[in-house]
């Protein structure tokens, strides 16, 4: 691995977006106004809003770079730039972190933003820590990022990619809490929603809106994001192969 | 094996359900420019890949420069194309060029120096999908050439191109040859063999020959290398 080639390929996945302003405007802007959105919904219902506009806060970012990083990472499967790539000396992890380090940059704005509009303009509150939500919401973009590095792998076409949204995100999110308490799902469910990484995700934004201080459950849902995310990283390192058929 | 740059020996490879190379052996002299022709679907893609070490083989064995194909070692000292131009379209020619020469390790003058040699100062900064075809290619062309590899393996670079640039395109690569690089070119437009030094004809998989252009018009006694071709396939069905 080498810190250089990491870097060179943060540097160039964020000249690639830069050159693509729409795609930046959707990402960032898109989350803020959908905020907004559930504010005029929930107007006469602030405590509905408070809850909803800080979970919602959290899953946005994963969603638009699930979709973002699993599109760009086909394109670089299906242009011949990765086959190029695989003969140089670069290493598989350079290209994946330097990924990961590029879009961690793209989700922090989109988080400072989505948080900036969510608790300044739209006196979102909360009684936990601001800060918090912004960490909980920086680990879903990565796990959204990891998740679309590594589904990518499985789609030939932009047209399979972005279906593996509903495929994958969607039951996600039907099953980790938001619509109905986990306790209240059949045992089934309950068994299929605790091995999602989304119900994690959920439960780390609701004990942090409910404003429960840092304690072992917290700590649970982060560190079982982050494994869910390195295992993704790795798991897509592996299907980067130097030798294709 | 000294004086061979690639030699490849029974080399298998099975895409789907066909055989893209079924069994070949050859050796590939170091120096000049070898041309690697025959029909599309014919293989050349698959051999390059082989000897860039992309593709799967599923048996046989390929050295290049005495090592095994796709070793790291080699990455510094081979260097490819792949048929579609492979550069990032979103970029201009210059971040393009600065993107590899990191990886490689290859300082800016080099990047500097690369883009003079394949004609795009003018385009530096251009988005490099929005210039033409031939722009395109050169592009390509120029991150092959950032880490002054031993071994150039170029996948169809002057297919579709104006004739006046494929004509500077073969010129450049003479002048590489001469600076001690050793070039593959393929190519499906028969009339490009008599720009190599050498050929590999490649039809179904198979080498139908591999020579010089000189000794494979005097095999065949055919003058033109298309006619000769012709004649190498029949000879071989003749006498498999």
């Amino acid at each position: 691995m080498s810190l250089r080639s990491t870097l060179a390929t943060m540097v160039r996945v964020l000249q690639t977006l830069r050159r693509d302003p729409r795609t930046v405007a959707l990402l960032v802007g898109v989350p803020a106004l959908l905020v907004a959105l559930f504010k005029w919904v929930f107007n006469d219902q602030p405590i509905v809003f408070n809850h909803l506009g800080v979970v919602l806060m959290g899953i946005f970012p994963m969603m638009s770079m699930f979709l973002v990083s699993s599109v760009t990472m086909l394109r670089e499967r299906s242009s011949g730039t990765l086959e190029r790539l695989m003969t140089t000396p670069v290493h598989k992890a350079d290209l994946l972190f330097g990924y990961g380090a590029a879009f961690a940059i793209i989700a922090l704005v989109q988080a400072g933003v989505v948080g900036f509009v969510g608790f300044v303009l739209l006196n979102l509150t909360i009684q936990g820590s601001v800060v918090l939500v912004l960490v909980v919401a920086l680990l879903n973009a990565l796990l959204g990022m990891s998740l679309g590095l590594l589904l990518s792998a499985f789609a030939q076409t932009e047209f399979q990619a972005i279906q593996f949204f509903p495929a994958v995100l969607v039951p996600q999110l039907i099953l980790c809490g938001i619509l109905v308490p986990r306790s209240m799902m059949a045992t089934t469910l309950q068994f299929v929603a605790d091995v999602l990484p989304l119900s994690y995700a959920y439960d780390a934004l609701s004990h942090v809106s409910a404003g429960d201080n840092v304690d072992r459950a917290l700590l649970v849902d982060f560190a079982v994001l982050s494994g869910v995310i390195i295992a993704a990283l790795c798991l897509g390192a592996v299907t980067l192969r130097r030798r294709t058929p | 094996m000294t004086g061979s740059i690639v030699s490849a020996r029974d080399v298998l490879v099975i895409r789907g359900d066909h055989r893209a190379l079924d069994g070949i052996t050859v050796d590939i002299p170091r120096g000049g420019v070898t041309g690697i022709i025959g029909p599309s679907g014919g293989g050349k893609s698959t051999l390059m890949r082989c000897i860039v070490g992309v593709q799967r083989i599923q048996r046989g064995h390929i050295d290049v420069l005495g090592m095994p194909a796709g070793v790291s070692a080699l990455r510094r000292k081979v260097a490819y194309t792949t048929q579609a131009p492979s550069v990032y379209k979103d970029l201009s020619v210059r971040e393009n060029l600065r993107y590899f020469a990191r990886i490689l390790g290859v300082d800016r003058t080099r990047v500097e120096a690369v883009i003079e040699s394949v004609q795009l100062t003018d385009y530096a900064n251009s988005i490099v999908g929005r210039l033409s075809g031939g722009q395109l290619t050169r592009a390509s062309l120029a991150v092959a050439l950032l880490g002054e590899a031993e071994l150039l393996v170029l996948d169809e670079p002057t297919v579709g191109l104006d004739p006046l640039l494929r004509r500077d395109l073969w010129q450049q690569f003479h002048e590489l040859a001469q600076s001690g690089v050793t070039l593959l070119v393929s190519s499906h437009v028969m009339d490009e063999a008599d720009r190599c030094d050498r050929l590999i004809l490649v039809r179904e998989g198979r080498i139908v020959a591999a020579d010089t252009v000189d000794g494979i018009r005097q095999r065949t006694g055919q003058s033109d290398i298309e006619d000769a071709f012709i004649a190498l396939i029949e000879r071989e069905e003749v006498n498999p």
